[in-house]
C-alpha cells in the first residue's frame, strides 16, 4: 500500500511543464567551456614561443574582458563562458608585448562596446575579441604591430610589458621580427611552410601554429560546436583566388598555402568568424559568409595598406549577417516556389 | 536503397525503449472505477447518451458521434454510471466525463455480437463500421479514422500507409502490437485498402524494431500487394509528412492534408484495432499503453480498458520511485504533463511516462547564441530563432506572417536541440492558441 500513496501525494510536486519533455546534453555554458579547452593548446604553444610575456599579455586581456562583464553584465554572466572566450581570443591576437594596460583595456572595451551595450551575450552584430582588437589598432598602432622574436630566451620579458597606463616606457632590449606576411609585404620574401605550421615565426600569439590551431578546431566542429562550413568555405576561397592570382603572376603574388598558414587567418577562420552569435545561422549563409570572408582576406591583404586583413574581413562580413540570414531562409517543406506550382497548374 | 528513406533534419534524442521492446502485452486487472471523458478524439466531443444511475454494460454506448468529424464512446467496463460531470483530462485541461464504478464480480464478458462480414459491405458501409466502433488514430493524435477514410472525390488515394514509426523516445505500445498481433495487422490492411479502394500498402517501421520488420515480412499474405520498409531512427519519423516524404518522397502541400498528395496515413495501431472490429465486433474500448520511463519500478506494456485512471494503472506498475518529477501521458516530446494522476487513459494515450529529475528540462534559461541548430533540426524548414525571438516579445502575428507559424506542427525538435534551453516549441503551441482565441473572438464579433 506504500506504492499506492505514492502516487497520490506526489500529485502536489510533479512538474507542469509543456512538451517536450526532453533535452539534448548540450547547453550554452558547455558549448562555451569546451571552446575554451579547445583552446588550451594553442594558449601553451603561444607560452612556448613567447614565455612570460605571453601569460601576462592573455591573462591582462582576459581580466579587463571579465572584469567588464562581471561590474556591467546581466547576473551569473561570467559562469557562460563566453566573456572567457572573448578575453582568451584577443589576447592570442595581440603581440608579446604589447604593454599589459593596453591589453587590459582591449578586453575591457571589447566587452563593453563589442558586447553589452547591445545587450549581453547573443546580441552583439560584432565579434566583441575583435571589436577590442579593432580599438586597439587604432588607438596603439606601434604597439600593436611590434612583433618579437620567437628566437628570444624563453624566460625573458619580450617587451615593455611592464608601462605605466598612457606613459611611454623604457622598452627593454627586443629583438623584433616581422611577421611572415610583414615579410612578404615590404620584402616580397615568402616563409617556408613548414615554419609557418609549426608557428615558429614571428607574429602575434596565436598566429603561429597553425597547424595545432586546424586540429583544435577540428575537434569542435566535430563535436557540432562550430560549423565546419565556415572554415571550409574561408579556406577554400582564400586558396583559389590566392592560386589564381598565383597562377598569374608567381613573382607578384604570394602562393595559396602562404596565405592559408600565415597571419591570424587560421585562428580567424577557426574561432573568429564561426562565433555563433555573429555568423548567420543558415548553412548557405554559413557558406556566403565564408566565402566573402575570404574574398576580402586576400583582397585586403594583396591591395590593401595593411599586410594583414582577417579582423576588418570578419567584421565586414559580420555586419552582413542579418541579411546574409534575410536572404538565405529554406524553402518551408510543404511550400513551393511560385513558378514552379504554375507549372504544375499548366 | 533503404538507408535514404528519410526526411531532411530532424533530432536523435536517446530511445530508451530498451526498458519496455521486449516486454509482452498483458492485460491489466479492471480497477474499480473508470472515467470516460466525451471529448476523446479530435473534433466535437460525443453526445451524452446515460445518466447518473444507469447501469451499462461492457461495450455499451454511453456517448454517440455529434455529426461526421465525432466517433460514439462505449463503456469500457460493465459497471453503474455513477457520477457526469468535469474531470481531470489526460490532455491537462478538464473535460465532461462519464464515471462508472465496476461492479465486482461481473464476468466483465460482452453480449454476444454482430460481427459485420466486410466481404459483403461496400465501401461505404465498411467506413459506418469503423465509426460506429468508436475508432480514432491511436497514434497520439486521436483524429477520427473514418474521415480519412472518405476522401472527396476529386483525389485520387494511390496508397495507403501504415505508421509503425514509433519515433517517439521510450514507447513500445507499435512495436509490441506488429510483433504479437502481425496477423491481426495485415487484416486489418486488408480491410483498408478494401475500404479506399487502393491497390497498394506500405507499411513503415523505424530500423530499431527490426524483430516487428521480420515477423511483419514473414506474416505478410502472399496476395496482397503490400510491402514492409524499414526507415530510418530519426525524431519526428513518425509525423505523417515526414512519413511521406520518406515513403513516397513528396512533400504535403503547406494547408494540405496527405490525400492531396494520394496517401492516406493510418497509425498501426488502428490498423490493427479495425481488424478486431471485425473479428470480434466490439468497439474500440481497451488499447495498448506503454508503462515506462526510469521513474516507473515495473515498465511494461499493457492492455487497459479505455478509462482507466492513470494512477491505478502505476499502482499497477509497481509504483512510482520517490524522484519522480512529472508524469506524461503520450511520448515525451509530444505528451502532456499531467497535473493530476486521477485523470484516465483515453483512446489517444500511446503511453505513460514517469520522468525523474535527472530527464526532466533543466530550469535554467540562457540568451539566444544564434548557433542555428535550431533551424538544422525543423523537419518544416522553419527558422525557429526568428520565430522564438518574436514570441517572446508576443508578436504572434507577425509570426504567422512572415515565419510561418501555422506549418510548425510542435514536435519539439527545436526545443530538444536548443543549448540555451528556450522553450521555443512551447512559446509557439502559445501563440498558435493566442492567435487561435483572436480568430474566434473576431468571428463572433
Amino acid at each position: 500500500m506504500t506504492e499506492r500513496s505514492s502516487t497520490q501525494i506526489l500529485g502536489d510536486r510533479l512538474l507542469l511543464t509543456a512538451s517536450p519533455h526532453l533535452k539534448s546534453p548540450d547547453s550554452t555554458p558547455k558549448i562555451m567551456w569546451n571552446v575554451v579547452g579547445s583552446l588550451v593548446p594553442v594558449v601553451v604553444a603561444a607560452i612556448f614561443y613567447f614565455g612570460p610575456s605571453a601569460i601576462a599579455v592573455m591573462l591582462a586581456a582576459i581580466a579587463g574582458a571579465l572584469g567588464v562583464e562581471r561590474i556591467f553584465g546581466k547576473k551569473k554572466s561570467l559562469w557562460d563562458g563566453s566573456a572567457a572566450i572573448t578575453g582568451i581570443l584577443l589576447g592570442l591576437c595581440l603581440p608579446a608585448g604589447m604593454p599589459l594596460w593596453m591589453a587590459f583595456l582591449g578586453g575591457a572595451f571589447g566587452i563593453a562596446f563589442g558586447k553589452l551595450v547591445f545587450g549581453g551575450l547573443g546580441q552583439n552584430p560584432f565579434n566583441p575579441a575583435l571589436v577590442g582588437r579593432a580599438f586597439l589598432q587604432a588607438a596603439f598602432p606601434t604597439a600593436i604591430t611590434t612583433w618579437p622574436s620567437t628566437q628570444m630566451e624563453w624566460g625573458a620579458w619580450r617587451g615593455a610589458n611592464f608601462t605605466a597606463p598612457l606613459l611611454t616606457g623604457e622598452a627593454p632590449d627586443v629583438i623584433t621580427a616581422a611577421t611572415p606576411l610583414g615579410l612578404w609585404k615590404f620584402e616580397g620574401e615568402v616563409t617556408d611552410l613548414l615554419s609557418l605550421m609549426m608557428g615558429n615565426t614571428g607574429g602575434s600569439l596565436g598566429e603561429t601554429a597553425g597547424i595545432l590551431i586546424l586540429i583544435c578546431g577540428g575537434y569542435l566542429a566535430l563535436r557540432n560546436y562550430l560549423n565546419w562550413r565556415i572554415p571550409v568555405g574561408i579556406f577554400a576561397t582564400v586558396f583559389v583566388f590566392s592560386e589564381i592570382l598565383y597562377l598569374i603572376n608567381g613573382e607578384a603574388f604570394p602562393p595559396p598555402f602562404f596565405m592559408i598558414f600565415s597571419g591570424g587567418l587560421m585562428l580567424g577562420a577557426m574561432y573568429m568568424a564561426t562565433d555563433m552569435v555573429t555568423s548567420p545561422v543558415t548553412n548557405l549563409g554559413a557558406w556566403i559568409f565564408a566565402g566573402g570572408i575570404g574574398i576580402l582576406v586576400v583582397l585586403i591583404r594583396v591591395w590593401g595598406g595593411l599586410p594583414e586583413g582577417v579582423m576588418y574581413a570578419i567584421l565586414l562580413m559580420n555586419a552582413l549577417v542579418p541579411f546574409i540570414n534575410r536572404a538565405t531562409q529554406p524553402r518551408v517543406f510543404g511550400h513551393f516556389p511560385e513558378k514552379k506550382v504554375k507549372e504544375a497548374e499548366a | 536503397m533503404w538507408d535514404k528513406l528519410t526526411f531532411s533534419h530532424g533530432v536523435h534524442p536517446s530511445e530508451h525503449k530498451d526498458l519496455t521492446e521486449a516486454v509482452p502485452i498483458r492485460r491489466m486487472p479492471f480497477p474499480e472505477e473508470i472515467v470516460l471523458p466525451l471529448r476523446q478524439h479530435a473534433g466535437k466531443p460525443a453526445k451524452l447518451l446515460v445518466k447518473v444511475g444507469d447501469r451499462v454494460e461492457r461495450g455499451d454506448k454511453i456517448a454517440e458521434a455529434d455529426g461526421f468529424v465525432s466517433v460514439p464512446i462505449h463503456a469500457s467496463a460493465t459497471g453503474k454510471v455513477v457520477g457526469i460531470g468535469w474531470w481531470p483530462h489526460p490532455d491537462g485541461t478538464m473535460a465532461e466525463a462519464v464515471r462508472i464504478r465496476l461492479e465486482k464480480f461481473s464476468p466483465q464478458i460482452p453480449r454476444p455480437r454482430m460481427i459485420p462480414k466486410w466481404e459483403g459491405l461496400d465501401p461505404q458501409q465498411v467506413v459506418a463500421a469503423v465509426q460506429k466502433g468508436g475508432v480514432v488514430g491511436l497514434g497520439g493524435a486521436a483524429f477520427p479514422t473514418h474521415v480519412k477514410l472518405l476522401p472527396p472525390k476529386d483525389v485520387a488515394i494511390e496508397m495507403l500507409l501504415v505508421n509503425g514509426a514509433e519515433c517517439e523516445p521510450y514507447l513500445t505500445t507499435d512495436h509490441r502490437t506488429m510483433v504479437e498481433y502481425p496477423d491481426r495487422v495485415w487484416y486489418g490492411v486488408r480491410i483498408m485498402m478494401k475500404a479506399l479502394g487502393v491497390g497498394k500498402a506500405v507499411i513503415g517501421i523505424e530500423k530499431n524494431k527490426p524483430d516487428a520488420i521480420e515477423i511483419l515480412h514473414k506474416a505478410k499474405p502472399e496476395d496482397l500487394n503490400a510491402d514492409v520498409i524499414g526507415l530510418t531512427v530519426k525524431y519526428p519519423q513518425g509525423a505523417e509528412k515526414m512519413l511521406i516524404k520518406a515513403v513516397m518522397g513528396r512533400e504535403v502541400p503547406s494547408g494540405k492534408l496527405p490525400m492531396h498528395v494520394g496517401a492516406v496515413v493510418q497509425n498501426v495501431g488502428t490498423i490493427a484495432c479495425i481488424a478486431e472490429i471485425f473479428e470480434t465486433g466490439l468497439p474500440l474500448i481497451e488499447r495498448v499503453v506503454t508503462v515506462t520511463g526510469p521513474g516507473v519500478n515495473k515498465p511494461g506494456n499493457l492492455l487497459v480498458p479505455v478509462g482507466t485512471k492513470i494512477k491505478d494503472i502505476l499502482t499497477f506498475c509497481g509504483g512510482i520511485k520517490d524522484n519522480v518529477t512529472e508524469v506524461i501521458s503520450g511520448g515525451p516530446m509530444m505528451g502532456a504533463a499531467q497535473p493530476d494522476l486521477e485523470a484516465p487513459v483515453t483512446k489517444g494515450v500511446t503511453g505513460i511516462v514517469a520522468l525523474t529529475s535527472k530527464e526532466s528540462r533543466p530550469r535554467e534559461v540562457y540568451s539566444c547564441i544564434k548557433c542555428g541548430h535550431c533551424l538544422d533540426a525543423c523537419p518544416m524548414f522553419l527558422n525557429p530563432t526568428l520565430m522564438g525571438s518574436l514570441a517572446q516579445v508576443a508578436r504572434y502575428q507577425e509570426m504567422a506572417d512572415r515565419a510561418n507559424l501555422w506549418d510548425c506542427m510542435l514536435c519539439g525538435a527545436c526545443s530538444y536541440v536548443c543549448p540555451s534551453n528556450i522553450p521555443l516549441s512551447q512559446m509557439f503551441g502559445l501563440a498558435k492558441y493566442q492567435l487561435g482565441r483572436l480568430r474566434r473572438k473576431e468571428t463572433a464579433a
